[in-house]
């Protein structure tokens, strides 16, 4: 039983790691930007739904709060990219990385700012609340993670393969100028993208602060997402969620079983060990570039 | 005598065969054209002598060498140099600096005699800026010596990406579409110099080209190709009016462009 | 505007390009030659060692600059390697190796590992790099406190002082020998570096920084390229930690740890990416900005009673700049030093467009 209670908690976390993933894979497919920051976009995800719900702050319900926040990260991921990463274009990738690396520190700093740097939960209706069954006793929070993360998959296939902007969005990652002569806005789909993974980011962020406390520097977590991405090969969204879900499961395992510390460096362990042995992910499938 | 001999070789993007069990030979001391609708595996013939690509089937040989063994950046050191249909320039450096990398095969000094700048690696440095400078000379690119490429029209950067090429010193050269994009009077001295490659400092050119006009005028032999296959091999004269050539351009607007616009 | 005719090849291979150039880095010289004496007129060397912690910053700086300026490859983990390279020389002096071979050494050995660490990522693109050398960084702190016998863990470990034939160097004790014998590395790398540039090497990394698609059809193997330009890289850096270790006369775990490897990446970028000038230029920057924002708190709290005291004030200031300068100045604060003076040059037929780049609408380093 608790064995269980340990899994399932590895999986909750697991589903944090793994839509930070998600939406850093959606950028990266779409615009070939990799977003160092996307950690950063999760926690202030979380500090925008703690400013609209806790009561020290706005104190607006809690159902009216969590829309709004998908919203305000949506669009603060599509003003970002209009408003500054759009200016870049046809600079060099490592720019690009060196430039959400300086959003990160911009946005832990005015989260600590607006909020604090103390760790804050987000007050939630079912905080504390437990599911029992047999001897078997689950944080209602927990369950609602892997079940959101479940609901949010499925959207977002359906999104992708349904939708007009998911196949335009699908067009443009796999070739930018032939969709960009086929008549897709490429610019604005980028944008768009962006925003979409702020929004993937803010769900994130409430899903960890209604299970445990958030400070400004928890956006660093991004990085254990990062190993969750790469476990997935960087261009799969299915994959992105497998290896947020496996990080998520090693953790607890390893502190568990494992030597002390080992769980600590296990998912930086884990990043580095698959870039060296296994750079495409555990999907590899490699391409090359046309001339 | 044949210095590049391609047989067979066949190369598919998954269910695209691009190119289609081509055969072909570029002898010595010729000037060699592949002509062909977009699409026809043009480039890709030349990204696999390259060896950025590797075939499904056949074999590449050079000079009495197996390319097939070597790697892509083994390949110029046998005397291959090309350029590349949407100019591959090193943007963020001179004119000078990127032809002094095309003489990259010819260096003789390592990394450590090129950190305390050894003697040799002084003299070394005299003569690739020797040979370096009659590239210059021969394209009359002086007045951009000094210019960094991300500055040029593109006239001038294709000029650049030839002497690049030349600069190494070349047995055979891979021109893809060297006219493209440039003016009329560009396209002449295009011409010229090709001509000139061939008889003066007698280097094999292969080279993809649109342009019939130019590909009448500099090239002994051509090939045509449409859907990765071969059409017909011949003078231009010959290529232009064989029938199978006609039909893969009816109804493409490439025959009106291609026509004998020059002579 | 100056012209400069050619009689040779030799003027583009020569250091300086005309006798005013040379004449001018001669007077820099000179100027930090006799920089100490100023110190010891006033009497007081703090200032001095703060400089002296500019040039060492400066010296991983360069590191850094040759594998992200010169060959376009990024890493968020080059204080891993000052890390390295501070360790190693500690250990070194401890067991009796002279300074003058442990030092060298020390670098050495710090660039071979980081290439080892590195070679298999480097073939492929950056980006992976950058998330390799991240992911070492995030160990470095654990891998210290594991290496306890040798580092000292958390507890930390003393740097023993430099001995040179029987001349101690210490930085406080010592702060003029200590400012002199960086000084003397420092000049040493950049004249390294510049012959670099130079020659078919140098050239070999601009190229696969701006096409490896033309590196390759030119003969460049990327993969031993890189490798080279990441063993250099990681050299200077370890070089640059052994330096920092004797600066800072005490280390522990928390010491290299991932903001000052991305400093030096922001450094740089600020600086100017892609010139030896940048690096220097980045880490004065880098230098002074921490001054600045504590003089301007101080400021602020006595006309104005005001208290800022945000923790993260620093970075968030500093990535700030950072961005600025990407978006409105991306050759750095070189780039801009060199319009400056373009401009006084050709006064008045300056135009604007001089510098531009020409963007292409999709940089793609993607296959496809
Ligand atoms: N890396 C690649 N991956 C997939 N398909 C490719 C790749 N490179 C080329 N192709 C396809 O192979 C075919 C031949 O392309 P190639 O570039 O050789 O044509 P080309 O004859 O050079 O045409 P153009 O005159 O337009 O340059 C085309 O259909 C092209 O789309
Ligand atoms: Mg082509």
């Amino acid at each position: 039983m608790d064995f269980l209670q340990l899994i399932i908690s590895g999986l909750a976390n697991g589903c944090v790691y793994g839509l930070i993933a998600l939406g850093f894979v959606l950028i990266y497919k779409a615009t070939e930007a990799v977003n160092f920051a996307q950690g950063d976009f999760m926690m202030l995800g979380a500090f925008v739904c703690i400013g609209f719900t806790n009561h020290e702050y706005m104190g607006l319900d809690f159902w009216v709060a969590v829309p709004l926040s998908i919203l305000v990260m949506g669009v603060f991921g599509y003003l970002f990219n209009w408003g500054i990463l759009r200016h870049m274009f046809g600079q060099s990738q490592t720019s690009i990385v060196i430039l959400t690396i300086a959003m990160g520190f911009i946005i832990r700093f005015f989260a600590g700012f607006f909020w604090s740097h103390e760790p804050t939960s987000l007050e939630t209706p079912f905080a504390g609340q437990d599911i029992r069954s047999g001897g078997l006793v689950l944080g209602i929070d927990e369950v609602m993670i892997v079940v959101v993360t479940a609901i949010l998959t499925l959207l977002f296939y359906l999104f992708f393969s349904r939708s007009r902007i998911g196949l335009a969005m699908q067009a443009a990652s796999q070739n930018q100028l032939a969709a960009y002569y086929m008549g897709i806005p490429v610019k604005r789909i980028h944008s768009l993208v962006w925003g979409l993974s702020g929004m993937v980011a803010a769900v994130a962020g409430i899903l960890f602060a209604s299970k445990g406390a958030i400070d400004p520097s928890t956006g660093l977590l991004g990085i254990k997402a990062f190993a969750a991405a790469a476990i997935g090969g960087f261009g799969s969204l299915p994959g992105a969620l497998l290896g947020g879900l496996i990080i998520g499961l090693v953790e607890p395992l390893a502190s568990r079983y494992g030597p002390p510390g080992v769980s600590q460096i296990a998912p930086y362990a884990i990043l580095l060990l698959i870039l060296i042995f296994r750079p495409g992910g555990i999907f590899s499938q490699t391409q090359r570039k046309k001339v | 005598m044949s210095l590049l001999e391609i047989e067979n070789i066949t190369l598919r993007f998954g269910g695209l065969v691009a190119v289609d069990n081509v055969s072909l030979t570029v002898n010595e001391g010729e000037v060699f054209a592949l002509v062909g609708p977009n699409g026809a595996g043009k480039s890709t013939i030349f990204n696999l002598i390259s060896r950025f690509y590797d075939p499904a089937e056949g074999r590449i040989r050079f000079d009495g060498n197996d390319l097939l063994a070597r790697t892509a950046d083994q390949v110029p050191s046998f005397g291959i140099a090309r350029t590349f249909q949407n100019i591959e320039l090193f943007e963020q450096a001179t004119v000078l600096q990127n032809l002094l990398v095309g003489r990259h095969r010819h260096r003789k000094t390592g990394m450590l005699s090129n950190i305390i700048f050894s003697p040799k690696a002084y003299s070394e440095e005299l003569r690739h800026r020797a040979a370096v400078e009659e590239v210059i000379e021969f394209l009359n690119l002086q007045p951009y010596r000094d210019k960094y490429i991300g500055g040029l029209p593109y006239g001038v950067r294709k000029v650049v990406e030839l002497g690049r090429a030349l600069a190494s010193e070349p047995k055979l050269l891979l021109l893809d579409e060297p006219a493209s994009g440039l003016s009329v009077e560009e396209t002449q001295d295009m011409a010229f110099w090709i001509e000139d490659i061939q008889t003066q400092m007698g280097v094999s050119v292969m080279m993809v080209e649109h342009d019939m006009g130019l590909v009448s005028a500099v090239s002994n032999r051509v090939m045509a190709l449409s859907d990765g296959k071969e059409l017909a091999t011949g003078t231009a004269a010959e290529v232009q009016s064989h029938p199978a050539v006609i039909e893969a351009y009816l109804g493409t607007s490439e025959i009106s462009k291609t026509g004998t616009s020059r002579t | 505007m100056r012209f400069v005719f050619k009689t040779s090849y030799d003027a583009d291979i020569q250091l300086f390009k005309h006798r005013a150039q040379a004449v001018w880095y001669g007077l820099l010289l000179l100027l930090v030659l006799a920089t100490p004496l100023y110190f010891a007129a006033i009497g007081d060397a703090y200032l001095l060692g703060e400089i002296t912690g500019v040039l060492i910053l400066a010296i991983a700086g360069m590191g850094l600059m040759l594998l992200t300026g010169h060959t376009g490859l990024p890493s968020l983990g080059h204080a891993t390697f000052m890390a390295l390279g501070c360790y190693l020389n500690i250990n070194f002096l401890g067991a009796g190796v002279p300074w003058l071979i442990a030092f060298p050494l020390s670098g050495l050995i710090a660039g071979a590992l980081g290439t080892m660490i590195a070679l298999p990522v480097l073939r492929l693109h950056g980006v992976y790099l950058a998330l390799a050398t991240l992911a070492m960084s995030m160990l470095t702190s654990d891998f210290v406190v594991m290496a306890e016998p040798w580092t000292g863990g958390i507890a930390g470990a003393a740097v023993p002082d430099i001995n040179i034939f029987g001349v101690e160097v210490n930085r406080y004790s010592t702060p003029y020998k200590f400012y002199y014998l960086v000084l003397f590395v420092a000049i040493l790398l950049v004249w390294f570096y510049r012959n670099l540039l130079r020659t078919p090497t140098g050239r070999s990394f601009t190229a696969v920084r701006d096409s490896e698609i033309s590196a390759r059809a030119m003969g460049i193997n990327l993969t031993r390229t890189k490798a080279m330009s990441f063993f250099l890289s990681a050299t200077a850096a370890g070089l640059a930690g052994a330096l920092f270790g004797h600066s800072a006369g005490y280390v522990t775990n928390e010491t290299f740890d991932l903001v000052m490897s991305i400093t030096l990446l922001l450094m740089i970028v600020i600086g100017g990416l892609g010139f030896i000038h940048g690096a220097f230029f980045g880490a004065i920057v880098v230098g002074i900005i921490p001054v600045a924002i504590a003089n301007g708190r101080s400021f602020l709290a006595t006309t104005f009673d005001v208290n800022i005291n945000v923790p993260g004030l620093e970075s968030a200031l500093f990535a700030f700049i950072l961005i600025c300068f990407i978006l409105f100045e991306p050759m750095g604060l070189y780039g801009r030093w060199l319009k400056i003076r373009t401009y006084f040059e050709l006064f008045p037929f300056y135009r604007k467009d001089m510098f531009k780049r020409q963007k292409s609408y999709l940089k793609t380093d993607r296959v496809q």
